[in-house]
């Protein structure tokens, strides 16, 4: 099913882990330094560099741009090591992550109490995945390098539901 | 005496530029053809599904000149030096150098940190994780991997003692790949390293990696656990992706080493489905 973002109350109450969707429009990139930062702004009461309401974090560190393209492979790091800011940031408004690979406990929890979604990229198919992306843009933390955040316009992005809003996930 | 052959340290750093290219741009065909194989004989459908996704990747990889996955990880170099070369220059600063041209080349990742404390990029990839050996001859073998992080990760070692036998070292290996789940990208080719010293166990895990996939382990009593690893670790159900299915693993490959008569050292060095690795004869 095709879905555009940002992503509505209603969209994510109809999906159910182990869909697959094909996603459109934006998605913001964030992983290891970048959360750090992102957990600090929240605990410091700062706002976030872009506003979390019906977005989605995507954990990735894409290789640069070759000649003639938006970005270079762009595939999804492993998401449990940023579990322990998830629950924070989905409490800031943030509702829908994608990465590779099960969450913790505590982040499920989140998900549920916070009706969000965790979204899986297949990991390892970053040339696929980059080609998929349109458009590219460092909105903050520059200095982070491949770690900055980037907002991305994807067009038809595969992707499969691995944790719904009732915390079903696909992973055992 | 022998001749010696004289080598210049730039020949090495050209050879390493274009073997880091070359691994990350284009997926070996032992694991291209091992990802064939499990994608006819996997019965879920979604794990089908992913490994032609896989396939697709390596396929548009190549074309467009993107690489493979964007961890292009920290680079693991295997040198063996014969005894009759002499080489002009720095081999590991040559090494280093090689890295450093082929990354901004290909349009690679910079993965690399100055130190785990105070966490730098050093922006240009190094410095490489080099290993030296000797060999007779006059010539000079170079094996590039890059190696990320979302798979090293998951790896593991264990000093069991010699009464847990292969039973021990086969529950230990078992349950690091069933604790790694889908984090190191499924389907996994699981390097173990038996026997020799902590350091070492670890090192032959590492190696083991090099074998092609598919091939028989020469050893055939090796040859028969690789088996029965390989068939235990197929059970998990944690297949492609970790979304389920028969192939959570393409191959175990074994190396093993004299050790000492207290110890059991055993090491599992898990690597993703892009396993890139590439050698070259200078
Ligand atoms: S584990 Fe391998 S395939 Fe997966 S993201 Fe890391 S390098 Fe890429």
């Amino acid at each position: 099913m095709e879905i555009m973002t940002p992503f509505l109350d209603e969209t994510i109450k109809n999906l159910r882990a182990g869909d697959n969707i094909l996603l459109s429009g934006f998605l913001y990139t964030g992983r290891d330094a970048a959360h750090k930062r992102l957990l600090e702004l929240a605990e410091n009461g700062k706002k976030p560099p872009f506003d979390y309401g019906g977005q989605a974090i995507y954990y990735t560190g894409p290789c640069p741009a070759p000649p003639g393209r938006v970005i270079g492979s762009a595939g999804p790091t492993t998401s449990g090591r940023m579990d322990s800011f998830s629950p924070r940031l989905i409490k800031e408004g943030l509702r829908v992550m994608v990465g590779k690979g099960a969450r913790g406990e505590a982040v499920t929890n989140a998900i549920k109490e916070h009706q969000g979604l965790y979204l899986a990229a297949l990991g390892g198919a970053g040339a696929l995945l980059s080609l998929c992306i349109t458009e590219s843009e460092v909105i903050a933390f520059a200095d982070l390098g491949t770690e900055a955040i980037y907002r991305l316009t994807v067009l038809k992005m595969p992707l499969i539901v691995a944790i719904d809003s009732e915390g079903r996930s696909i992973y055992k | 005496m022998n001749d010696i052959r004289i080598v210049d340290a730039k020949k090495i750093t050209e050879t390493v530029r274009d073997l880091c290219i070359k691994a990350n741009l284009c997926l070996n065909d032992d694991v291209r053809q091992a990802l064939f194989n499990a994608s006819l004989s996997e019965e879920n459908q979604t794990a089908k599904k992913v490994l032609n996704l896989l396939l697709e990747n390596a396929k548009l990889a190549e074309v467009n000149q993107l690489p493979l996955c964007q961890d292009t990880g920290m680079v693991i170099v295997f040198v063996t030096i014969g005894e009759n070369v002499h080489v002009t220059g720095n081999i590991s600063a040559a090494i280093n150098e090689g890295i450093r041209v082929g990354y901004r080349k290909g349009y690679f990742r910079n993965s690399v940190i100055d130190s785990p404390l105070s966490r730098n990029n050093t922006n240009d990839n190094t410095p490489a994780v080099i290993h030296y050996d000797f060999a007779p001859g006059d010539e000079i073998k170079i094996t590039v991997m890059p190696k990320g992080f979302g798979s090293e990760n998951m790896g593991n070692m264990k000093m069991l003692n010699p009464a847990d036998g292969i039973a021990g070292a086969e529950e230990f290996i078992i349950e690091t790949v069933k604790k790694a789940g889908a984090n190191p990208c499924p389907p996994l080719i699981v390097g173990v390293g038996l026997g020799g010293t902590m350091e070492k166990a670890a090192l032959l895990s590492k190696q083991a990696l090099i074998r092609a996939v598919g091939s028989p382990n020469p050893d055939p009593v090796l040859n028969e656990l690789e088996e029965r690893f390989l068939r235990r670790i197929n059970q998990l159900d944690i297949g492609p992706a970790g979304y389920g299915g028969l192939t959570t693993a393409l191959a175990v490959q074994i190396v093993s080493y004299p050790t000492h008569i207290a110890g059991f050292p055993v090491a599992v060095n898990t690597a993703c489905h892009a396993l890139r690795h590439r050698t070259e004869i200078i």
